[in-house]
């Protein structure tokens, strides 16, 4: 008999040991996955885990796959403190691209070094602005975030597609599905060379610095207090509006932010598939990463190694990619599992329980 | 009657389009009742749609199929109130990764069965009856599925508002404390009402594969999970406005393909928007009055118990 007693307090250790539990079951769970499959199991887990970390391109590439993920993560995990459930950032994302990748598409014979700088103003931008929809209809009319921001997803994806099938197409692009490629003075400067890590990276470690900066002070405590004790909050004052605002538009904009980026980085046109799923990635690296800066930058290395890790396993070992969202679906699983031991301790009771 | 030539054949695809949503929507508003806010019914769907398609192409037998999808459906389930109900995890954060998993899994198992056709679910032919003009092949030339949903709906109904069952069923979801207190199994309750959501949302996902499409692609259920979800606030947790819902819904989706054929001059994209926002202005209608929400919402919906609090 298996039971679950009340810890007095939360246990600080579990806070951090929960996440590296639940990342060593995944990664037991994906050696059997392997074995099921008929690979070999330590070459398999040694080709997904670790062969993107050996060499200069895969670290390169782990870095670029993060920035977004950590993008999104950081602006997720304060609403997530606040029990505003923003899970349409996939959408925001797409948003963000549309509107700032449109400047580059407008002006795309500029040389103009504000280009750039435009641009991620208007991916921030758009990004709230789509955010602002759940905010809007949650705040006035009691509608849930959840839902709004979810469905919203659906309509940037297919907005974005009409925009590249119709009036933003590349005139001279033989009638594929996408736009120009924007001017050299629109893309993201290369930072390191001969890789693909750009500017992106800096942004990401401000977010982060911010959200530390922010999580210290008022505003921290405000999340907080709303997300834990909604009438204590109400009581001392805070609005609760006020508070699911900065939520969303925290979120949304940093979500608008990472697809600009991403269009403008890696991307450098629109195309009609613009995220491998970052903005739903994003929701286990807020959660992995205990909703806390720091922790969401390191969760959002884990998780960009999953989508790196599926390339290299498919190209070496030939497993399907596909692999990545189940281990991705499995970490999530067995942190929220682990979680319990947070604020719980299990008592086996061997023999007849009284 | 040329008109009425058209309409039945657009009628019949509502229903093919709208019976989905019905299953799945159904399953969730019990589970809700009970207390449980399963946001993870995308999941359930999308498992349930292969597992049905797989186990109909290894069998043969459509019936077998649906029975593989419903208990595809309840295993997701199981796996959604070990963690939520026993575990105490959080229930949004659970019902996501249902989705996350089973969107993952689908898409690893599934490669092999794309490009793959099965046998069609037949329809029902009555002599006779289904040979009736424009009646005929709307209430008589359905296939079982489709009466299966509205038997589902119309016992769902009998069962929570005239049976013990259903009382029981309420009272947890209302206040689980106070259930708990008269000796009711909560805990108990809440995974039978989880593990029938997840049976219902798999023989949702069934349908799809097996009839509304059929065939198996990545990413079959487009989002129709969550419509489903919303559908379930729609009718303020009763089951007779889910069919008006469900068949809105069906009937939507069916009116902005066909509007392509009618030669309606907007970019598709545009008309695929139409659901999702349609569901947007739905859960505003429906939301904004803040009263009826408190009253017809199980008070403790999407909240852990653990009796030694």
């Amino acid at each position: 008999m298996i039971r679950l007693v009340p810890r007095r307090q939360r246990s600080r250790a579990m806070v951090w040991g929960a996440p590296l539990l639940a990342v060593a079951l995944t990664l037991i769970t994906g050696g059997l996955t392997f074995a099921i499959m008929g690979k070999p199991m330590g070459v398999a887990l040694f080709t997904f885990f670790v062969q993107p970390l050996t060499s200069v391109y895969g670290i390169s590439e782990l870095i670029v796959k993060a920035s977004p993920l950590v993008l999104i993560g950081i602006g997720l995990s304060l609403g997530f403190r606040a029990n505003v459930w923003n899970i349409g950032a996939e959408g925001q994302y797409t948003f963000g691209a549309i509107l700032g990748g449109g400047i580059a598409i407008f002006f795309h014979d500029s040389t103009s070094p504000f280009l750039l700088p435009a641009m991620l103003i208007a991916g921030v931008v758009g990004g709230m602005a789509w955010a602002a929809i759940p905010a809007l209809l949650r705040t006035r009319f009691n509608a849930n975030e959840i839902l709004v921001s979810l469905m919203l997803t659906y309509v940037a994806i297919l907005l974005l597609s009409y925009l590249v099938h119709g009036p933003w197409r590349d005139p001279d692009g033989y009638n594929f599905p996408e736009s120009r490629l924007f001017p050299e003075v629109g893309t993201m400067p290369v930072l390191i060379e001969g890789t693909r890590v750009h500017l992106g990276v800096f942004f990401a470690l401000i977010a982060v610095a911010v959200a530390l900066v922010l999580g210290k002070g008022l505003t921290g405590f405000k999340l907080k207090l709303v997300g834990l004790a909604p009438e204590a909050a109400r009581f001392a004052g805070f609005s609760e509006t006020g508070v699911i605002w900065f939520a969303l538009l925290a979120g949304g904009g940093l979500a608008g932010l990472a697809g600009v980026i991403e269009v403008a980085g890696p991307i450098g046109q629109l195309i009609p598939t613009i995220s491998p799923g970052y903005g739903f990635t994003a929701i286990i690296v807020a959660f992995l990463g205990r909703l806390h800066p720091v922790g969401v930058l390191l969760a959002g290395l884990v998780m960009a190694l999953t989508y790196l890790g599926g390339e290299t396993a498919q190209i070496e070992i030939g497993v399907p990619a596909a692999v990545t969202g189940l281990f991705q679906g499995f970490l999530l699983f067995y942190l929220l599992a682990c979680d319990v031991l947070i604020r719980y301790r299990i008592h086996i009771l061997i023999g007849k329980a009284a | 009657m040329s008109g009425l030539d058209h309409l039945t054949p657009l009628i019949l695809t509502v229903i093919t389009a709208s019976t989905p949503l019905l299953f799945a929507a159904a399953g969730e508003l019990v589970t809700e009742r009970s207390g449980v806010l399963n946001l993870g019914v995308e999941g359930l769907m999308v498992t349930g749609a292969l597992a049905a398609f797989a186990g109909t192409y290894v069998s043969g037998s459509a019936v077998i199929g649906v029975l593989c999808g419903a208990l595809a459906g309840v295993l997701m389930a199981l796996v959604f109130a070990a963690l939520t109900l026993s575990l105490l995890a959080n229930q949004v954060a659970t019902g996501l990764a249902l989705t996350i998993f089973g969107l993952g899994l689908t898409s690893l198992l599934g490669s092999g069965f794309i490009g793959v056709t099965v046998e069609n679910i037949p329809k029902l032919n009555i002599p006779g009856l289904s040979e009736l003009p424009v009646i005929g092949p709307i209430l008589f030339g359905q296939d079982a599925m489709v009466y299966l949903s509205f038997a589902c709906v119309g016992g769902i109904g009998w069962v929570l508002a005239r049976t013990r069952i259903g009382l029981i069923l309420r009272a947890v979801g209302a206040s689980h404390d106070s259930a708990h207190a008269l000796g009711y199994p909560v805990i108990r309750i809440r995974y039978l009402a989880t593990m029938f959501g997840g049976a219902m949302g798999g023989i949702a996902g069934s349908y799809l594969s097996l009839v509304y499409t059929p065939m198996w692609a990545e990413n079959l259920t487009a989002g129709r999970g969550w419509i489903a979800l919303a559908l379930v606030v729609f009718s303020t947790w009763r089951p007779g406005r889910l069919v008006l819902g469900a068949y809105l819904f069906g009937a939507i989706t069916v009116i902005q393909l066909h509007a392509q054929g009618l030669g309606v001059d907007v970019p598709s994209q545009f008309l695929s928007m139409t659901p999702y926002l349609v569901t947007i202005m739905v859960l505003v209608i429906i939301s904004r009055d803040h009263l009826k929400i408190q009253l017809n919402a199980p008070a403790c919906l999407g909240r852990s118990f653990h009796p030694a609090q």
